[in-house]
């Protein structure tokens, strides 16, 4: 009696597992089942590798820089948060922080004075791809490195691991820090407890449009096609002494200055 | 052998209420995490780890140091160990549950943590160290238990434990190590990217983990008339001292790379923890020198045989080394990383008030757990005489 | 079996609370429920997918969607009737249901779900 009682139980609790596990993955449909398709934008821009190139010569006066980081917090609705646990996607920093270990004594006066654009490299190698337990961060084929904000569950291995401090937490809630009756209607904010960066306007680029960076720097920054050897970035890089920040941690930065 | 909870002295659930209310109070204070975020810590942009993650790669080490008393007990058949191998496996369960909740603790979505599984990402070394600690759970969970429980009724333990026995010696070196790469893999933060991270992790987990343990077995000896045993306490001990000084050492292996080599990005952290930056010096650094000291002084008092022999110093020295050990690696070792930045500039961290309760109730809960554990153990070590 | 007359009697008082949510509500003529009457567009006649599905799979719509804009980048859903559309829950869904509370919300709520989507995506401006 007792014997076969157990064995009864056991039986029966390894049915009712495999049941629900059948039922609770047979449930799941498929909205592309339904015959739908999808397709890339038709009037999207296109690249093999998307880069920057910033002419930090031309940015002389703070409002240089300031139209562009409007310009990029205001499509992205990135708040401007007052303490040390704020959110940068487009900012700017001296020489001396942006390019440690690439510094020399007595710098022109230009090089020590000026301020330098900081935002995500778009790396070749990223390490927070490499490190993202969810694949929340990844790199898509044109070689943004882009974000899932759904999937991201906040552990920020991926600020420990970019070598270019390029990415924020929301410790708090960011629409605390934002102008809802203000902010771009066309694009999400964040929400409490998810990492983000620069997004190289992704967005925009399907419409067809140039990052919002580049559309309002007028010509100080250039965006294109690496791999297209007629594109203007790589004009520019053919003729300018260019550097990227940080090239002994090998991760290949998408992001050029021009010196 | 659950029942034996059920019975115990007033003390002892005087002692569980207490560890409750600590639980509680941290429960309270993590719910106003769950709703303003991580705000209310005072990690920022620029430290995005802080006491939370240098808590859990403490006590991964503690939980991985219960290989100090399961490999000499079976590789080298040394059975003095054999009695105290459950407090050393039941210690490693309150550890790893510990270190599951810090970081739960440090996550900004919590809700979303089955997205680890659901995504499973290989090139990610947080994934290769979910998988090691949920398998050194159920391994010390499922070794103590049937082991205990064979104890229990005077048999021979089953043949298949054996395996995962040996299994389980190579995976709390797996714990560790993998704890090590989350660190030591990590491009652009100069004081954890070095090879001999693990190794460090390792030595410092051999020496801190075992002295806790010990700790806790003296305060048991007091209360319950549980020996140990001389012999054994004396090779532990023995044990403590080799891996605090391979510790000690390898730490200075790192200062000679950083200062000899002079390459600034090396010495920066070190610097910063030793000697603060620009002329100003933070919280760290004390306890950084303190902590220093007190290594120092615990191998003063642990290497020579008549001072480590002694049974009235024994606990000073190692309440020592777990004080220092516990600086290095549970402030100085995070704090470093992330200071300076990638930006070569300083933001100092400091643990807040709320962070620091919520750390509490989960040192509560752990060590609510291996109260109710060692009771277990303890109660069946009388009823089978092998107390 | 052993102890019948205590089991016996367990069992049936657990059967009969696990089912009630079934037929509590028939026996003891509580409210039933009713389907929410939701704020239509008013200039639309069709969603992107007829609406008995729409009504079932909107949310594996969504999830597939966001992991197709976000990680193939492919941002135009050719629907199953041929027509095309944006791929964007704000810039698209929300341009037709204008009226998030009388739209999403009546439903989500009276089926006690909160789903996350406005936390991040922001909610249209105008109401109908």
């Amino acid at each position: 009696m007792k014997r076969s009682r157990r064995q009864f139980l056991k039986v029966a609790s390894l049915s009712v597992l495999g049941l629900s596990t059948h039922l609770a993955t047979g449930g799941i449909v498929n909205a592309a089942e339904q015959g739908a398709q999808y397709l890339p934008n038709e009037n999207g821009l296109k690249a093999g590798r998307w880069a920057m190139v910033i002419d930090t010569r031309a940015f002389e006066t703070p409002e240089d820089f300031d139209v562009c980081v409007k310009a990029c917090h205001k499509a992205h609705n990135v708040p401007n948060i007052p303490n040390n646990q704020n959110i940068k996607w487009l900012w700017t920093d001296t020489y001396e922080h942006v390019f440690p270990e690439q510094g020399n004594n007595h710098m022109s006066e230009s090089l020590e004075n000026r301020d330098f654009f900081v935002l995500c490299n778009h790396c070749e190698n990223p390490p927070c791809v490499r490190v993202c337990p969810t694949k929340a961060t990844y790199k898509k084929p044109d070689g943004i490195v882009a974000m899932d904000y759904h999937r991201c569950i906040g552990c920020r291995f991926c600020m420990a691991g970019c070598p270019y401090g390029a990415r924020s937490f929301n410790f708090s809630d960011p629409r605390k820090h934002l102008d809802m009756g203000e902010v771009n209607p066309e694009f999400p904010t964040r929400m409490l407890g998810v990492v983000e960066k620069c997004n190289f306007c992704v967005e925009r680029l399907a419409q067809g449009l140039m990052p919002a960076c580049v559309e309002a720097a007028e010509g100080k920054i250039v965006f294109g096609d690496l791999n297209d050897p007629e594109s203007e970035v790589r004009k520019v890089l053919a003729e300018n002494f260019t550097i990227r920040r940080k090239p002994n941690v090998g991760t290949q930065p998408g992001v050029y200055y021009i010196i | 052998m659950i029942e034996k909870v059920l019975k115990g002295s007033p003390k002892f659930y005087v002692w569980l209420a207490f560890l409750g209310s600590l639980i509680g109070l941290g429960a309270f204070t993590y719910l106003f995490q769950m709703k303003y975020g991580l705000s209310i810590t005072g990690m920022s942009r620029d430290v995005s780890w802080g006491f939370y993650i240098a808590q859990f790669t403490y006590l991964v080490g503690v939980a991985a140091s219960a290989v100090m008393l399961v490999l000499p007990a079976y590789f080298h058949h040394y059975k003095k160990f054999k009695k105290m191998i459950i407090f050393g496996e039941f210690m490693a369960i309150g550890a790893v549950l510990m270190c599951m909740l810090f970081i739960v603790a440090d996550m900004g979505q919590p809700q979303r943590m089955l997205n680890v599984i659901l995504h499973p990402t290989p090139n990610s070394v947080m994934f290769y160290d979910m998988m090691v600690l949920m398998g050194y759970l159920v391994l010390n969970a499922v070794i103590g238990w049937v082991t205990l429980e064979c104890e229990r009724h005077q048999v021979e333990p089953p043949k298949w434990i054996k395996p995962m026995i040996y299994l389980s010696i190579f995976w709390a070196f797996s714990i560790h190590t993998v704890t090590a790469f989350l660190y030591a893999g990590l491009p652009g933060r100069h004081y954890f990217l070095t090879a001999i991270m693990a190794a460090r992790f390792l030595s410092s987990a051999f020496c801190a983990g075992p002295a806790i343990l010990l700790l806790l077995l003296f305060v048991v000896r007091k209360m319950t008339n549980f020996n140990p045993g001389k012999e054994a306490v004396q090779t532990l001990t023995k044990i403590i001292t080799y891996a605090m000084t391979i510790n000690v050492f390898f730490f200075l292996l790192e200062v000679f790379t950083a200062f000899y080599s002079g390459m600034p990005g090396h010495a920066h952290p070190i610097t910063y923890l030793f000697a603060g930056h620009g002329g100003h010096v933070d919280w760290i650094t004390g306890f950084m020198w303190v902590g220093a000291i007190l290594a120092l002084l615990s191998l003063a008092l642990l290497i020579p045989p008549s001072l480590r022999d002694n049974e009235k110093l024994l606990p000073w020295s190692l309440g020592i080394l777990v004080t220092a050990t516990w600086i290095d690696k549970g402030l100085g070792l995070i704090i470093g990383g992330f200071t300076p930045n990638p930006f070569e500039k300083y933001t100092v961290y400091t643990p807040t008030v709320p962070e620091l309760l919520i750390s509490l109730g989960i040192f509560a809960t752990g060590l609510f757990v291996v109260s109710i554990l060692w009771k277990i153990a303890l109660d069946v070590k009388k009823e089978a005489g092998t107390f | 079996m052993y102890n019948t007359k205590y089991v016996l009697p367990g069992l049936l008082i657990f059967l009969a609370l696990f089912t009630s949510p079934f037929w509590a509500g028939k026996v003891f003529g509580t409210a039933s429920y009713e389907r929410p009457k939701l704020a239509l567009p008013a200039d639309q006649k069709e969603c992107i997918e007829p609406v008995e599905y729409m009504r079932a799979e909107h949310m594996q719509i969504l999830d597939t969607w966001r992991d197709q804009a976000l990680r193939e980048g492919k941002r135009t859903y050719v629907a199953s009737n041929g027509k095309v559309w944006n791929v964007s829950l704000q810039n698209t869904c929300m341009k037709c249901h204008t009226n998030k509370a009388e739209f999403c919300d009546k439903c989500h709520t009276s089926n006690s779900v909160t789903p996350y989507c406005w936390d991040c995506h922001v909610e249209p401006k105008g109401n109908q």
